[in-house]
This record gives structure tokens, C-alpha cells and sequence, in this order.
């Protein structure tokens, strides 16, 4: 096998689950304070996946307190403690930018 | 103890470090190579190991360098280099030179040959500050003044546009990822010069603090 596949295997996780623009996710993610780990819950709509292999990130997007955030991951990540798929959207494209134009009512997606 | 070892770039990829860091990876398929022929002050004015990398059909040899190598003892070898060191007793005609002498954390020099760019202007070869875009300037990339009128003549070294890269680029104080002496890989932190599938020569920093 190529030399570089080879080790961006070894890094690869397996337990992703599957998941696509549009789907909404729970994102939990180990935070360092201190010296002491914890996790943290981020959840929102992922916007986009993009890049291969190891290098595969996702963005997702939620409104916290009225601000909208976006936070971007690697995929295999090892700070990822585990990803849930909450629920399937059914989107037509692979980038969901038009989302960040709209706001309430008009930001929802459709159920799978 | 210098350490030194040739290798062929694979690529660059990232892995990810103990604190979940991505840290950017060149990957070097480094070694085996073996050891040729040893250079000391009495023979030859300097101290140095000749070594041997990739494997080359036989009948790719020439004749001298056919010699080489059944002097040497050793199957013939595609690339031949020389490293400078201190002490040629530490070495062994037919020895190898392997990964396993790296380890993670070591801060190295890499050399190898840059990308040829073709001929390039002066901003792209030589960083020179270009003209104004607008503002009827009509002035972008040109070179600019070749010097004083005083010698009516350009001096020699003028920097000006030309063929650029495929030049001997040395990087220093580079830091050593990963050694896998099981598949004789060296990952090292960021870039290194020149395509993938070229020869790199790594070595001990010269300038380290460590």
C-alpha cells in the first residue's frame, strides 16, 4: 500500500458514525482545564464535510444565546469523544452556506 | 555523535499528536543505506563516510563504479553520497545505516533540491517589491533600476529574473516527528525542499541548541 495511506490508516477511527451536511449532531469533545479532562457537548447542524482520508473535517453550526457559532473538527480527531447523528436532514446540495443568510422558520431542514 | 542518512520524500500528510494536535508531517522513506568506503585525513584530506542508497540493477553500473562496490563488498546502489564526521572508526565498510538511530523530538538539517520553477521574475525569484497596480502607474513587476549611471555598467550578481529553484536548498533546525525503523520511515514537522520521489539528505542540526 502507498506508504502515506498507510499512515494516515493508523490514525483513522472507525467508530464515526454516518453522517452528512444537513444532519443535526451531538459533538462530544474532550476539553483540557487544568490538568483535569471533561467533555463537552456541542450540537448543531453540520454544514459541510470536507477534504479525505485523515484530513477530513466537518463544520457544525448552532445558535447559542441568540450568536450563531460555527465550529469546524477533524474527523479523527482524538479529542472526539464520540459523535451522535440526532437527526437525518434532507438537503440538496453539500454545502449548506445559504444557512448562515437565514434565521428562525426559514433555517430549517426537512427530516430525512 | 552527528547523525546523518539519506531518504526519498514520500509525501506530506498530518498525523495527530499525544494532545490531539494536528501536527503537519513530511514523510521520508530513510535507509537502509550502507556504508562504501570511509575518507580519512591520511588518504583523502578529510574524514567522511561514503554511503549507498536504493538498490540499482547491475547492469545500470558503469565500470568504475562497478569497482566501487565490489571493493566495498555490496550490492550496487542507485545514489552515492558522502558524510562528513568526526570519527570514520565509528563506522564499518558494508555497514548499514539505518532510522533507528533517530528518535522523536531530535531537531535535524534537511537538504535536497528545490522545485525548478522555470524563468521567473524578480518578485517571484528574488522578493523584490513590485509597482503599484493602479493609479496609471504602469509599472507591476518590472525589476526596477539595474544601479548607479557612475560605472555605465550592471555588476556582476545583479539580482534580475532568471531560471528559478531546482537549486541546492538546505532547511534547518527541522523537528524529527516520528522514526519507524520497522518500514524505515522518518516523519519530520512541516515541509522539506523538492518533489516527492527526490533524495534528501538529513542530518544533526549545526546550528541546535540542544
Amino acid at each position: 500500500m502507498d506508504t502515506i495511506q498507510s499512515i494516515e490508516k493508523q490514525q483513522q477511527r472507525k467508530d464515526i458514525p454516518n453522517f452528512g451536511p444537513g444532519d443535526t449532531v451531538r459533538v462530544h469533545v474532550k476539553v483540557v482545564e487544568g490538568n483535569r479532562e471533561r467533555i463537552q457537548v456541542f450540537e448543531g447542524t453540520v454544514l459541510k464535510r470536507q477534504g479525505s482520508g485523515i484530513r477530513e473535517t466537518f463544520t457544525v453550526r448552532r445558535i447559542s444565546y441568540g450568536v450563531a457559532v460555527e465550529r469546524t473538527f477533524p474527523v479523527h480527531s482524538p479529542r472526539i469523544d464520540r459523535i451522535e447523528v440526532i437527526r437525518k436532514g434532507k438537503v440538496r446540495r453539500a454545502k449548506l452556506f445559504y444557512l448562515r443568510n437565514r434565521v428562525g422558520k426559514a433555517a430549517r431542514i426537512k427530516n430525512a | 555523535m552527528s547523525k546523518a542518512i539519506l531518504g526519498i520524500k514520500k509525501g506530506m500528510t498530518q498525523i495527530f499528536d499525544e494532545n490531539g494536535q494536528v501536527v503537519p508531517v513530511t514523510v521520508l522513506e530513510a535507509g537502509p543505506c550502507v556504508v562504501l568506503q570511509k575518507k580519512t585525513v591520511e588518504t583523502d584530506g578529510y574524514n567522511a563516510i561514503q554511503v549507498g542508497f536504493v538498490k540499482q540493477k547491475e547492469n545500470r553500473v558503469n565500470k568504475p563504479l562497478k569497482g566501487l562496490f565490489e571493493k566495498a563488498g555490496t550490492k550496487p546502489f542507485k545514489y552515492i553520497r558522502e558524510f562528513r564526521v568526526d570519527n570514520v572508526d565509528d563506522y564499518e565498510v558494508g555497514q548499514e545505516i539505518k532510522v533507528d538511530q533517530f528518535e522523536s523530538g531530535d531537531i535535524i538539517d534537511v537538504t535536497a533540491t528545490s522545485k525548478g520553477k522555470g524563468f521567473q521574475g524578480g518578485i517571484k525569484r528574488h522578493g523584490f517589491q513590485r509597482g503599484p497596480s493602479s493609479h496609471g502607474s504602469r509599472y507591476h513587476r518590472r525589476p526596477g533600476s539595474l544601479g548607479a549611471m557612475g560605472p555605465a555598467r550592471v555588476f556582476k550578481g545583479r539580482k534580475l529574473p532568471g531560471r528559478t529553484g531546482f537549486k541546492k536548498v538546505t532547511v534547518q533546525n527541522l523537528n524529527v516527528v516520528k522514526a519507524d525503523p520497522e518500514n524505515n520511515l522518518l516523519l519530520i514537522k512541516g515541509s522539506v525542499p523538492g518533489p516527492n520521489k527526490s533524495l534528501v539528505k538529513v542530518k544533526s542540526a549545526v546550528k541546535s541548541n540542544v
